[in-house]
């Protein structure tokens, strides 16, 4: 268990956010062009990192926003949090 | 065997007071190269390399192991062995390993303490009933040994549940698989450590692969922390490592790995004789010969390799069980540990090939792969050694995801798996 620092409301217990899993997978544009494999890429397939992670959180038992974080899923250390559309830190690689 | 365990053994090594045992399994120094390696020294990977050794006439294989064997999940889990689930396919898959499983003490003359005392799953909710029936049709038509039970007979069967209907989850039946049970995991994985490495195989402790050889599209060998060893059949077997294995060889798969808990309490006398698991208040528990209440609690809701787990979750699990089993509420808990599970889509398995050639992979266990090890290992094994899969595990392949043929066993699996 760890803290998250929600850019809406301040820092809180991470009980109260739901993980929305790996950022930055882009909905694909024309959805009727995709092959299957690019259909199992954008679906299934996960980059599953030990290290640093890009992620989407929601704060579903508070503002019930969505938003970004950085964070090594080696030790749960939360490393950056930026709001949706916000371009990610380039600090982390 | 060179040292075959009998009562006479017994007798024998009791006069110079057990000082005088074989090692149960080798230590060696990795060779230049293998027929085969297999990535993981846990049940699955151990088991896979005694049937490759045993059924497939492969003798120069090596088993690779970061840590020590049977120390990642075969050690974390609580030991559930059962085979009711939903489709054909994986009625196939977990009812082989429980036919193994029957025999397996004989098999590898080692006491892996299967003890078939039946496993139930609690209904709660008219869904829950609704389901659960299906289920066990589908379990019958598979040959697969299923009865419902209503409350009443799930109270006769475990009398210390709480089958009042005031509690916030009331018991309104469920189902009983007597074949299933629990098994001893330690010694699963030294049962297997012992027999393969009687066939010749070379288990290798505190060996990390740092990376994946290509030429092309195929294998050449493993980079690892005891240097570069030539081989071209890889066989990965990581479980919550998967992914990172995976990534070395440049390829993605369909796994999240999540941190998944289990606890023990204080030994006590026999007080519950068989398992029980309730899906929909996730909580499940046995009792371990020495005493000790196995509790299973969920994962955590986000990846992280950290071995931990939330507190908030071991607190809903204990929350459940202290309505459904009101007995306990003085128990005191001895340990807590966490174990990364690698969780596919659909909560199935994936035994398969990948497109780079002698590159296999048997991952996607989630929080369910103990009930499998020896189904696992004999089917990845013949997976490895022909290059095809075995009509068994044809359904778990990789390409599953493309095709999008899934093999949804969300309702069987759940967090209980």
């Amino acid at each position: 268990m760890f803290l998250i620092n929600c850019p809406f409301c301040g820092e809180r217990d991470q009980s109260e956010f739901s993980s929305g899993g790996e950022a930055h997978i882009v909905r694909p544009k024309q959805p009727t062009e995709l092959s299957d494999d690019e259909w199992a890429e954008y679906l299934f397939m996960r980059k599953n990192i030990k290290g640093i992670q890009f992620e989407r959180w929601n704060h579903v038992h508070g503002c019930r926003k969505w938003f970004n974080v950085v964070r090594d899923t080696s030790n749960d250390k939360i490393l950056s949090v930026y709001k949706m559309g916000e371009k990610p830190p380039v600090n982390y690689k | 065997m060179k040292n075959k365990y009998s009562v006479f053994s017994l007798i024998k090594n009791a006069f110079s007071q057990h000082e005088n045992w074989q090692q149960a399994w080798g230590n060696p120094e990795p060779k230049k190269e293998y027929d085969a390696i297999i990535v993981g020294g846990g049940g699955h990977g151990l088991a896979t390399a005694y049937y490759l050794a045993k059924k497939h006439n492969l003798k120069n294989i090596a088993v690779l192991e970061k840590g020590w064997i049977g120390g990642g999940n075969t050690g974390r889990n609580t030991t559930i062995i059962r085979s009711n689930y939903l489709w054909d396919a994986s009625a196939g898959l977990y009812d082989h390993a429980l036919k193994l499983w029957e025999n397996l003490s004989q098999e590898l003359n080692y006491n892996v303490m299967f003890s078939q005392r039946g496993v139930m799953n609690l209904a709660h909710n008219l869904q829950d009933v609704r389901d659960l029936k299906r289920r066990t049709h589908a379990n019958r038509l598979n040959g697969i040994d299923a009865v419902w039970l209503n409350t009443e007979e799930v109270k006769k069967f475990c009398p210390i549940i709480n089958t009042s209907p005031n509690i916030r989850y009331p018991v309104l039946g469920g189902t009983l698989q007597r074949r299933a049970g629990t098994a001893r995991h330690d010694a699963v994985a030294w049962g297997y450590a012992r027999g393969a490495s009687d066939m010749g195989v070379d288990i290798i402790q505190n060996c990390e692969v740092k990376g994946i050889k290509r030429n092309g599209d195929r294998v050449e060998g493993l980079e690892t922390t005891k240097g570069f060893i030539k081989t071209n059949k890889i066989g990965v077997v990581a479980a919550g490592h998967s992914s990172v294995i995976a990534n070395m060889a440049g390829l993605k798969l369909p796994l999240e790995s999540k941190p998944l808990q289990a606890l023990v309490s204080e030994p006590v006398k026999p007080i519950i004789d068989t398992v029980v698991m309730s899906n929909a208040v996730h909580a499940y528990v046995s009792q371990s010969d020495k005493g000790e209440l196995v509790i299973g609690a969920g994962t955590d809701s986000y990846v992280s390799y950290t071995q931990r787990g939330s507190h908030n979750i071991v607190e809903e699990t204990l929350k459940a069980i202290l309505e459904l089993y009101p007995i306990f509420s003085r128990m005191k808990m001895l340990r807590q540990w966490g174990g990364i599970v690698d969780i596919c889509p659909d909560a199935s398995p994936i035994i398969s090939k990948t497109n780079i050639k002698g590159l296999y992979f048997n991952c996607g266990w989630g929080t369910g792969g103990f009930k499998a090890t020896p189904g696992s290992g004999d089917l990845f094994a013949h997976t490895i050694a022909n290059d095809e899969p075995h009509k068994l595990n044809a359904a778990f392949n990789l390409n599953r995801f493309v095709s999008g043929d899934l093999v949804d066993e969300h309702g069987a699996a759940a967090v209980a798996h």
